[in-house]
């Protein structure tokens, strides 16, 4: 339903205000680099539990993820429950505590320095700071791209203006403010977001009459799932697709599995364990945080999927089929039909918020992984030099990739790109991670070989054998003749499948035949417990 | 249940839920618990110092 442009446009320019002041606040708060880094390790429960759960859950998650469940139903609710479990309970719980006292010993301020200092390695912090460097504008570009989608649906502004007026907005308050001014504003965000959801959930089910009438009629459109979705085994939007096709490895494999796991080991998130001052804090996070992520993906993929409902009762068509073939047009065609107009404003700074609390950690991120991790440690060794110059530079240059990216990526691509990042960073990190925090017999070297070939693995699943992106790229095809090296169900199976387990292998036998990290230095990580 | 036919689906659904209170359980239980280590100011101390601000 169309809404007034002045009214919105005030309501936008008052909603940014508060954030400038915001960001403002943090700005006068970053005194030493730690407030820069981890916001002074003084962070509330509160801001902690929502700024993580509001950067965890962007645009993509409620706009990709919520028109994939309108693609490919309900199932993704399976996604929804790996994200309260993995997401917030064992990534709080823990890996979070003890990533926080390892923070703390290690005097470490960002994810890859603190695996660099764990195993007392330039090289794991230059080169984890690297291909966050390198891949995380992916991620960066599909979030511009959901909030730029909205935005241009809602207030019929062209889609480049709209990419380039959220870039600017974010990269201002990240570069002047530091952590503490991007996670005050992710809190405003996440409040937002939370209620946004709210209404939106209550809205749908009311619309279409009720719980259990809203997913009856759902059931019942079982008979019209399309030609081309039901060969590949969709069964319907309130179904599992069939056991082993191509659908159900999509769903399971890629979104399921490579993002509920991958969020382990998101160098964003973890970063946000080492703001609180206690294991309290986490404690009291956790509080908050499940019920959060509950209203986020597990309302945005009921809500993707019963959109089918909405659609076929008021225009005889599937949701796919409304959005011309573009999931990640979905949701906002779903909002701006459906919704009533003052909901499609809360709507719209919900996604505004949502996609600037994501990227702002983001740019956050990338920056301090160039500039600190891979210019100060890895090649100046830790001398500052250039250090300030080359993390800004490093933010404008990672900001022109993403929006490179958001123009020229392709429809359909929000859930797809993040599986990817999510998987790589699974594989590249999580199995050192995991070693660094809970296993002292995890050597440098069997985390420098895990960490190579978790990368790599992803990177040549993705390049040669998973369909989906090595046909597009066509390195394979150009090297071999070949669209995919391997064939059948192999080129559905998703990278962090194959290259996860072999990292972890890898860890393991190389760390058994190296030799043990000096126990001093042991003693220095795990201080509490081998004290006690 | 639910008007899912799916046990698939309807389980997922429920789960849900179920996590979810099962976080704020768990937050309510612990809420106190876990204050420690005042270690905050001494490594705060060693730090790095303003000028490295970036």
């Amino acid at each position: 339903m169309p809404v007034s442009t002045p009214v919105l446009g005030i309501i936008v320019l008052i909603y940014l205000m508060v954030i400038f002041y915001l960001g403002w606040l943090g700005y006068k708060k970053t005194k030493m680099t730690e407030d820069y880094m981890v916001a002074g390790r003084k962070i509330h429960p509160y801001i902690l539990a929502v700024s993580y759960g509001a950067t965890f859950i962007s645009t993509s998650a409620i706009i990709g993820f919520g028109g994939a469940a309108g693609a490919l139903g309900m199932g993704l609710l399976w996604l929804a429950f790996m994200n309260i479990v993995v997401g917030i309970f064992i990534a709080f719980v823990i890996f979070g505590k003890s990533t926080r006292r390892m923070g703390l010993k290690l005097n470490a301020v960002t994810f890859p320095e603190l695996l660099g200092k764990r195993y007392q390695s330039r090289f794991i912090q230059g080169f984890s700071g690297a291909l966050i460097g390198i891949f995380m504008p992916l991620y960066a570009g599909i979030v511009l791209i959901g909030g730029a989608r909205f935005v241009e649906a809602t207030l019929n502004i062209n889609y480049d203006v709209a990419v380039l007026i959220l870039t600017i907005i974010v990269a201002a308050y990240v570069i002047t403010g530091g952590l503490i001014a991007v996670m005050y504003t992710d809190a405003l965000q996440g409040s937002l977001m939370f209620i946004g959801m709210a209404f939106l959930i209550v809205f749908t089910y009311i619309e279409l009459g009720g719980i259990n009438a809203a997913h009856t009629a759902l059931t019942a459109m079982n008979g019209m799932v399309p030609e081309s979705l039901a060969a590949g085994g969709h069964l319907g939007w309130a179904s599992m697709p069939a056991l082993g096709s191509p659908i159900w490895w999509t769903l399971v494999s890629t979104l399921v599995l490579g993002v509920g796991i991958g969020v382990l080991a998101q160098p964003q998130l973890a970063v946000r364990f080492m703001t609180v001052k206690n294991d309290k804090a986490l404690n009291r996070a956790v509080l908050v945080g499940g019920p959060f992520i509950l209203m986020m993906t597990g309302v945005a993929f009921t809500v993707g999927a019963l959109s089918n409902v909405y659609f076929f009762d008021n225009l005889g068509q599937i949701s796919v089929a409304v959005a011309g073939g573009n999931t990640d047009l979905i949701m906002p065609q779903y909002i701006n039909s459906a919704m009533p107009g003052i909901f499609v404003v809360l709507f719209m700074l919900t996604l505004l918020a949502a996609a600037m609390s994501t990227l702002s950690s983001q740019f956050h991120t990338m920056g301090t992984a160039i500039g600190h991790d891979f210019y100060r440690e890895f090649i100046k060794k830790g001398e500052l030099g250039q250090t300030i110059n080359v993390t800004r530079i490093s933010i404008a240059l990672t900001i022109l990739a993403s929006v490179v990216l958001a123009y020229a990526l392709p429809p359909s691509i929000i859930a797809t790109a993040t599986a990817i990042f999510f998987g790589l960073c699974a594989a590249a990190f999580l199995p050192m991670y995991t070693g660094a925090l809970f296993w002292k017999r995890m050597t440098r070297e069997g985390a420098i070989a895990s960490l190579l070939v978790g990368t790599f693995a992803s990177l040549f699943w993705l390049g040669f054998v998973h369909a989906k992106e090595a046909v597009p790229l066509g390195i394979s095809q150009a090297l071999f003749g070949k669209a995919t090296l391997l064939t059948g169900t192999w080129t559905v199976v998703d990278p962090i499948l194959v290259a996860t387990p072999l990292a972890i292998i890898t860890a393991i036998v190389v760390s058994l035949a190296t030799k043990p990290i000096p126990v001093e230095h042991l003693e220095k990580c795990f201080e509490r417990e081998i004290k006690n | 249940m639910l008007g899912i036919d799916d046990p698939q689906i309807w389980v997922a659904y429920i789960l849900c839920f179920l996590s979810a209170i099962g976080c704020i359980i768990y937050g309510a239980l612990k809420w106190n618990d876990g204050q420690d280590e005042e270690i905050c100011s001494t490594v705060r101390a060693s730090g790095r110092s303003d000028e490295e601000v970036y």
